[in-house]
């Protein structure tokens, strides 16, 4: 999936060419790619949490978050959103054309120190992609873990994606689901309002927990306040923060945030690396 | 902070008519020779030919917003401060085509772009430029995956420095801590004399061509007079930072007012930012072929001032002149020493220079720290 | 894939932005697979009123007529591009808009005025109907226009960077003009996209391509006031090929105000 000697030389700015083998229409504008790289290569393993670069002939690559489960097989699934130049171009393929696709880069969730543990994973919008892997990788190892509690918002009802997987984690032996919209329709029969509303609904013990946030900036400000303010130790609040990432090798500077790549460096930080200017405009 | 100019011991006398030897030493191991000229007004890094080429008698007068040459009419080479680009654009190319794809074939079929491998010997680099490329070695070669392109150009560099005998207005590296003396990274150094040079080597490689050459020792008193001219040169400075670490200061004032003063002045072009020797932002892009068949995917630099630069789909993390002069100045010299262990500045003045409207980082920076300006 | 269906279309104009594809003809004469050009008089396809993907269109609204035609041709193009600085800013002919009655210049210009049917003003193309993407340039540069159709015909919006002249000058290593020779450059409040073709010669930009995404106007005014220009050159450099340009207009007709 690297470029043909990632360790040494500008191969490692080349993608690979990946066949699109299933395509979900998850939303009016989010769909879920999934992909076979054409090469064969060694399993490609990730971190839950890593990201792809996924190029589209004659446009340009875009950093995608890895939806499918780290370890079970081949096909890597993203989720994308239609949403700027590159997803507007990838929104129109279908299952049999190709893009190229390296990777997998970045800084995962931090899935060693989640193991004996609760997990409160907190996502808000297309946030929650970045965490199904996650949420997988757990369910696959069930005993490992310790309460799972799954919250997600989204501002309008008809925006909740994966509503099938939602339902299924809900059978999860030891695990909640928890799903919040800004605005409410017939067809949401959950809580209408912030996602921040359903902390009020979480028990759990704040030395044997960790939480993963995924969403808007402004959404896991909040969810870190009340996290904190539940008792819960700043290094155990992890975050996937998103810049404009072009290279995701740490070298072209657009995801610099304060002294972070988040591509390289990131983009899963824990809060301790990030407090100082999350929240704070222009950076 | 007293530190000896890079002149090292058994330093030797090269006259100045033997710098040409010098050159053909190098050219006959294989190298292009690289030097100063003078060309549309500015002495700039160029391609030489042979010794004459060198800006001499040139001098340069660089003030804030402003850069003009003087003929002096002796026969000095190299008795200006520096010119609008160091070594960056040869080692980190201002453009470069990453790989190639064509797209006729049902698969997607990527080639990476060959990495040239040429062998480059530059005359004249400063003190100032060998600190900058310190800096973008570490970036560029120093992380998991080193950049194929920049590590060969690098590879190929051969570098003659020369220690600074003459400051410009806008120098300032006595207080970053970067010259005028050249410490390393360099294989021979040369400090100008009336007569000549008195030249270093600082490395193997070095040592074999002054040896080559054959040159005496240059001796006491010109050993003595080379480091009081490099000396001279500092003490001649007359900008400053207000410290060697600003981060704690700059990111306790990112509210300051100064912030919505400078934005009122800054063009945002991103000219400081082009002109810096540490600046290593580029971006990404991709040239279809005229037939749509197949398409080039290339880096360029660009800056934080850019438009696209801090954007997100479409949303602008820094949506004004404010918040981008403000990145500038708060990475350079400030979460810079968390990234890289040391400050972004390297107190060569370029983007005093070469700001249209002549903003003055020292300025800027004492006003945001609430320092006096030194 | 079906072929992008383009058509090409003149207003007022000296059609030298067509010549951004005619100097190209044997790269658009291989686009022929994927763009069916229906209507570009210049290479002798003729059908104006046809339904397209993509109309391109070069130069200013500034005849009766053409306020009609441009309406009918917004209906007939799902995707509407102006090329140059006519067509997305009015052009150097929007310069008669400053004068209380432009028509005093045909009358001086033209030896029988009564032929010419003018209105009021010379206006950019986005004055009268929705436009989806103008590029901008006197004349527009051939890569823009290519690029921006092998996009539209790979479904995607184009990119149409507004970083400053700057930016290229320092790519190729130009000295700067305003610098080191205390030019009144106008790169540093212009869009690139020229290759920063004057600069390269030692010549001020023009600022043919129009405003960059950030424009300091007063702080360029004040550069320019430093080098020793008054309030008329100052205005002269805003108020030029692209006038009407929002930012450039502003700065110029500021310029021109006695303080």
């Amino acid at each position: 999936m690297r470029g043909r000697n990632p360790l040494n030389g500008i191969d490692s700015h080349c993608p690979e060419g990946a066949r699109i083998v299933g395509r979900v229409d998850e939303s009016d504008s989010i769909f879920t790619l999934r992909l076979r790289p054409l090469a064969p290569s060694p399993s490609p393993r990730f971190v839950p949490g890593q990201f792809n670069m996924v190029y589209l002939f004659g446009v340009g690559e875009i950093p995608i978050s890895i939806v499918s489960d780290p370890e079970s097989d081949v096909l890597l699934d993203h989720t994308i959103r239609r949403v700027g130049r590159v997803t507007e171009g990838l929104a129109r393929l279908q299952p049999g054309d190709c893009v190229g696709l390296r990777g997998p880069y970045g800084r995962g969730w931090p899935m060693d120190r989640a193991r004996g543990r609760d997990v409160i994973i907190v996502t808000g919008g297309l946030g929650c992609a970045p965490t199904v892997a996650v949420i997988n990788y757990i369910i696959h190892r069930r005993s490992e873990f310790g309460r799972l509690s799954i919250v997600q918002g989204v501002k309008r009802a008809h925006e909740l994606i994966y509503r099938d997987r939602y339902e299924a984690w809900r059978g999860v032996p030891d695990t909640r689901v928890l799903l919040a919209a800004d605005e409410g329709d017939t067809s949401w029969p959950w809580h209408v309002g912030l996602v921040t509303d359903l902390f009020d609904d979480l028990a759990y013990d704040p030395s044997r927990t960790l939480a993963m946030l995924c969403g808007p900036e402004g959404m896991m400000v909040v969810a870190v306040r009340r996290l904190l303010r539940a008792g819960l130790p700043e290094e155990s609040i992890f975050l996937s923060m998103e810049r404009n990432m072009q290279c995701a090798l740490g070298l072209c500077g657009h995801c610099q945030y304060g002294a972070k790549f988040v591509c390289k460096d990131g983009p899963v930080f824990a809060y301790p690396e990030v407090k100082a200017l999350l929240g704070t405009r222009g950076y | 902070m007293s530190r000896q100019p890079g002149v090292r011991s058994s330093m030797v006398f090269l006259p100045r008519e033997r710098l040409s030897a010098l050159m053909d030493h190098l050219r006959s191991e294989g190298y292009r020779c690289l030097g100063p000229v003078v060309r549309d007004g500015a002495i700039q890094f160029a391609s030489l030919a042979q010794a004459d080429e060198f800006p001499i008698g040139w001098r340069d007068r660089q003030e804030k917003g402003s850069y003009a040459l003087q003929a002096a009419g002796d026969a000095r080479m190299f008795a200006f401060a520096n010119g609008p680009q160091g070594l960056k654009p040869w080692l980190f190319a201002p453009r470069e085509t990453l790989w190639r794809v064509d797209g006729r074939k049902a698969a997607l079929a990527f080639e990476p772009a060959e990495v040239e491998d040429a062998r480059l010997a530059v005359i004249g680099a400063r003190s100032c430029d060998l600190a900058a490329m310190a800096i973008q070695d570490r970036h560029f070669l120093g992380g998991e995956r080193p950049d194929g392109a920049y590590a060969a150009r690098r590879e190929g560099l051969f570098v003659v420095a020369v220690n600074c005998t003459h400051a410009s207005a806008t120098c300032f590296c006595a207080s970053t801590g970067d010259g005028p003396a050249t410490r390393d990274g360099f294989d021979i150094a040369l400090t100008e004399l009336d007569d000549g040079f008195v030249a270093a080597s600082g490395s193997e490689r070095g040592a074999r061509a002054l040896a080559d050459l054959g040159l005496a020792s240059a001796g006491d008193v010109r050993e003595a007079e080379a480091r009081a001219r490099v000396a001279a040169a500092g003490a001649a400075q007359t900008r400053a930072l207000p410290g060697r670490d600003l981060q704690a200061a700059l990111f306790a004032n990112l509210m300051h007012p100064r912030w919505d003063e400078v934005a009122g002045r800054c063009l945002s072009c991103g000219n400081c930012a082009l002109v810096c020797p540490t600046c290593f932002c580029h971006c990404e892009r991709e040239e279809v072929s005229g037939d749509g068949t197949s398409a080039e995917h290339y880096r360029e630099w660009d800056s934080c001032f850019s438009e696209g630069h801090a954007s997100i789909h479409g949303r602008q993390v820094r949506p004004d002149i404010r918040s981008r002069y403000r990145q500038w100045l708060t990475h350079k010299l400030g979460s810079w020493h968390d990234q890289f262990g040391r400050s972004g500045c390297v107190g060569c003045g370029r983007c005093i220079t070469w700001c249209p409207v002549g903003i003055d980082i020292t300025e800027e920076a004492a006003a945001v720290c609430g320092a006096a300006t030194p | 894939m079906a072929r992008l269906r383009v058509s090409v279309h003149k207003f007022s104009s000296c059609d030298g932005c067509q010549l951004a594809l005619l100097n190209r003809v044997e790269e658009v004469m291989r686009l022929a697979d994927r763009v069916e050009f229906v209507h570009f008089a210049e290479l002798g396809y003729v059908d104006p009123d046809a339904p397209v993907d993509v109309a391109f269109v070069e130069g200013s609204v500034s005849t009766p007529e053409e306020e009609i035609r441009i309406r009918e041709l917004r209906k007939n193009a799902r995707t509407l591009v102006t090329i140059g600085a006519c067509a997305t800013a009015g052009g150097i002919q929007a310069l008669r808009n400053l004068q209380t009655d432009g028509r005093e210049w045909v009358a001086a210009i033209y030896p029988s005025p009564a032929y010419v049917s003018l209105l009021g003003a010379s206006h950019a193309i986005s004055r009268y109907v929705a436009v989806d993407l103008e590029l901008w340039g006197c004349p527009v540069d051939s890569r823009q226009v290519f690029s921006a159709i092998h996009d539209l015909a790979l479904g995607v919006r184009p990119l149409n960077p507004g970083d400053s002249v700057c930016a290229t000058c320092k790519r190729e290593a130009n000295v700067c003009v305003l610098v080191a020779h205390g030019e009144p450059c106008m790169g540093p409040v212009t869009r690139s996209g020229c290759g920063a073709l004057c600069p390269r010669f030692g010549r001020a930009c023009y600022g043919c391509y129009g405003p960059s995404e950030q424009v300091n106007s007063v702080a360029l005014t004040q550069r320019f006031a430093s080098l020793g220009l008054g309030p008329e050159a100052i205005a002269r450099r805003f108020l030029s090929i692209n006038n009407a340009a929002g930012p450039f207009a502003e700065a110029g007709l500021r310029a021109k105000e006695p303080r």
